[in-house]
């Protein structure tokens, strides 16, 4: 890619743009004058066969130079699409004086996995869609960049060693428990401990983290990043009981009634990954996301001479799905040596659910996409192994009840293709364990667990739940969101209980 | 961590251990199974199958043959030595009721998990007939605790060397035929659970079978274990890890068993030069 601007030559345009509004009062006209700055990112070429982060953050400079661009107008209309409602132009204007430390305690009044949520969250669907500048400059693409201003000042506290331990009350001499350790269940565990409670996780895999571990690959998120945040909750004081599945190792009922737990609650996530009910979908090459993803992600297995766990040889993967992990798992086979690496979803871009970032780096590296195609069957040679796919070519139709336009399919468009890989990523329902495991828990037909919207609270007293069990797959800020709703209830409840 | 209390070898290859592990001990039924993973970032997660637990010392035991670079890494571990990680357990227990007769059939350390649900299924008032199948005398594990199950317990041998020199599906057939079985339940290499299948539904008699597919996490997260049973896609972690013999389809489990084959062959042969494996590389 012959047009890839280095880091270096962002920064000093940023330096002298800068330079060039020293001193001066910034008009609303200069505002929307100031050039968007782009994310620095690593070479297309380079990144396609390594697993570091692909997108490198701002500079000191870009970041103040971004955050100028926000006009602070009166009805922040980026607030409301923020689902934990962060002060964004108050972190806006702080980033933009260059006081990050400020910046960065205005968002952790609100949220409190920053680093990873600038990486992860879908702005142009939330915060950046309704962005008074965006809407000024007639595309949502031009909106500020909150989230990349979000994430350097996130990753500016670690690296300067400024992370304060938040104040913790004191012992309440209450124990709660927390299901599952992802974005959910961490936000619920630091609030909880912050009350003065005793807190214990429980993680069932070997390493913390949920989906930020299994499923979201190091060249998006560092794992290191996750860690921290994990050893800040450590240092806090709650502890992480791993290999502790709630359901098989002890139910919530032992936890509850045995073990002295006074309120739990579940943040297990969606972790059932849906398959296509297609003829050949058991064929040796079929994976879903889940599995690619967890064997690259939570088992190292990329790399190869140290890994225990294999990775299937491919040659020509194909992915089925247009969200972020159909991303994730596209751009990890090709770090894996794929030749060829072809997304293949059933609407077309515009309908992708997938970040738009993700998208525009996955083409970057060379991922193809094959719009409006769904499919139908899978083939295997004599050893069971993928050979072909056979896709039906599909229109647009009427839009669903998600608003999107369906896609219909075309009959007798049957088409045959050579792939020796299947990638699943259309998506994952919820794990049962929990519900059949413990009685009096309503769920709702498609098995999420049904919660009060404002507490939490599920249908047995004392146990609340958030996060992707509840929401179905959903996001990391609103499973934050919801991690914070409950704690804030749970508090409430215990307090009330005494 | 989970110390490892007793090691025992049975066999060349077969070594049988005692784990510190008193939630597990005291969560588990018959048939269900735990995955270790021993420490570090690179280390693979394996299914096992819990052969027995003592609920009082808080122990579980494991029966395994080090037939991979993990299960291999494990047989170098001594008395008290820990495993890092032991997840358990996992999933859904033997159906244990009065079925009345009852043939179990062993192969190889499928022996192991075999005598918990033998002993349950004795408890619950079943009358038991025992297969137990092996290469050769030296694999032959666990008869003595067999024996003290049933006073029908029939050793077979692939090159005769102990017992009688057959399958087990030629006992399994004439029992089949003259016994009249309410239940076959059998355990081993999948191939052997395959042809037991195969000889009792001549017979229709309603044969369980314990699968032991790729996995990684083992809670039904990944859908690497899925097997078809009766049509119809099953994860053996959650669904499992027993099904019905007679509906799994063997072929596809035989292929997907072999899904990481290339890469298996190279690993054992890493191991087996010697490799300088550090803790939590292997």
């Amino acid at each position: 890619m012959s047009n890839h601007n280095t880091i270096e030559q962002l920064d000093e345009s940023a330096r002298s743009l800068l330079e060039s509004y020293k001193d001066k009062e910034l008009t609303l006209r200069d505002r929307l004058a100031i050039p968007i700055q782009e994310m620095p990112s690593q070479h297309p070429t380079v990144r396609a066969s390594n697993m570091e982060e692909v997108a490198l953050g701002y500079t000191k400079a870009q970041v103040q130079v971004e955050a100028l661009r926000c006009i602070q107008c009166v009805n922040a209309p980026c607030v409301k699409g923020c689902p934990v409602g962060i002060d964004i132009p108050k972190f806006i204007k702080e980033a933009a004086e260059g006081d990050f430390a400020s910046s960065i305690a205005t968002i952790k009044e609100s949220s409190m996995l920053p680093a990873v949520c600038g990486r992860v969250c879908p702005q142009e669907a939330q915060c950046q869609l309704t962005c008074t500048v965006g809407k000024s400059l007639k595309s949502v693409d031009k909106a500020v960049n909150i989230g990349r201003i979000e994430r350097f000042v996130a990753d500016w506290e670690s690296s300067t060693n400024s992370r304060k331990t938040p104040e913790i009350a004191p012992p309440t001499g209450r124990k709660v428990g927390v299901v599952g350790s992802g974005p959910a269940s961490m936000t619920a565990a630091a609030d909880l401990r912050r009350a003065g409670h005793t807190v214990v996780m429980f993680e069932a895999l070997h390493k913390a983290g949920g989906v930020l571990v299994y499923g979201i690959p190091e060249f998006r998120l560092p794992k290191a990043i996750v860690e921290e945040e994990l050893s800040a909750l450590e240092t806090m004081g709650v502890t992480i009981e791993r290999n502790f599945l709630v359901g098989r190792t002890a139910r919530i009922q032992d936890l509850m009634e045995h073990e002295g737990y006074e309120a739990l609650f579940i943040g297990s996530g969606a972790g059932l990954p849906r398959f296509l009910g297609i003829d050949g979908e058991n064929l040796v090459g079929v994976f879903s996301a889940n599995e690619y993803l967890t064997r690259s992600n939570l088992m190292k297995a990329y790399d190869k001479m140290k890994a225990g766990t294999p990775l299937y040889t491919s040659k020509h993967v194909a992915v089925f799905g247009g969200g972020n992990v159909a991303m994730d798992a596209a751009r990890t086979a090709l770090r894996l040596g794929a030749k060829r690496v072809t997304v293949v979803y059933r609407r077309t871009e515009v309908e992708m659910p997938a970040r738009r970032e993700e998208i525009a780096h996955a083409k970057e590296e060379g991922i193809e996409f094959m719009f409006l195609h769904t499919p139908s069957r899978i083939i295997g040679d004599e050893k069971g192994r993928v050979t072909h796919i056979e896709l039906i070519t599909c229109v647009l139709g009427d839009a669903d009840e998600s608003g999107r336009r369906s896609p219909v399919e075309i009959p007798n468009s049957e088409t045959l293709y050579e792939y020796d890989t299947v990638i699943v990523a259309i998506g994952n329902a919820s794990n049962p364990l929990i519900e059949k495991t413990t009685e009096h828990l309503k769920v709702n037909r498609r098995g999420n667990i049904i919660v009060d919207e404002e507490s939490c609270a599920t249908s047995i007293e004392g146990v609340y739940a958030g996060g992707d069990i509840v929401l179905g797959a959903a996001t990391v800020i609103l499973a934050m969101g919801q991690g914070r709703k409950a704690a804030k209830a749970m508090n409430a409840y215990l307090e009330k209980k005494k | 961590m989970f110390t490892i209390l007793e090691k025992q070898r049975l066999s060349a290859e077969v070594f049988r251990m005692e784990i510190e592990a008193p939630r597990i001990a005291k969560a588990r039924k018959a048939g269900q199974f735990i995955i270790l993973q021993q420490g570090g970032d690179y280390a693979e997660r394996v299914p096992l199958t819990i052969a027995d637990a003592d609920e009082q010392r808080g122990s579980i035991t494991l029966v395994f043959q080090a037939v991979g670079e993990t299960t291999h890494h494990l047989a170098t571990l001594e008395v008290g030595d820990a495993i890092e990680n032991v997840l358990g357990p996992l999933g859904q227990p033997t159906t244990i009721k009065q079925y009345g007769k009852v043939v179990c059939v062993g192969g190889g350390i499928g022996v192991a998990p075999m005598h918990p649900i033998a002993q349950a299924l004795k408890r619950a008032g079943n009358e038991l007939k025992i297969i137990i199948g092996a290469r050769n005398k030296e694999l032959v594990i666990l008869e003595k605790e067999m024996r003290a199950l049933s006073d029908d317990v029939i050793v077979v041998t692939d090159d005769g060397s102990y017992g009688r020199k057959a399958l087990v599906t030629e006992p399994l057939k004439e029992l089949s035929e003259v016994w009249k079985p309410d239940l076959v339940v059998a355990i081993g290499p999948p191939i052997m659970m395959k042809f037991c299948a195969l000889t009792t539904k001549e017979y229709e008699i309603p044969t369980v079978v314990s699968l032991n597919t790729i996995m990684i996490d083992g809670t039904g997260m990944c859908g690497g274990c899925r097997v078809q049973v009766g049509g119809e896609t099953k994860f053996a972690c959650v669904d499992g890890p027993e099904f019905d013999g007679h509906e799994v389809d063997w072929d596809n489990l035989l292929m997907r068993l072999g899904t990481y084959k290339p890469q298996e062959d190279e690993a054992h042969h890493r191991c087996h030069i010697g490799l300088d494996l550090k803790e939590g590389e292997a």
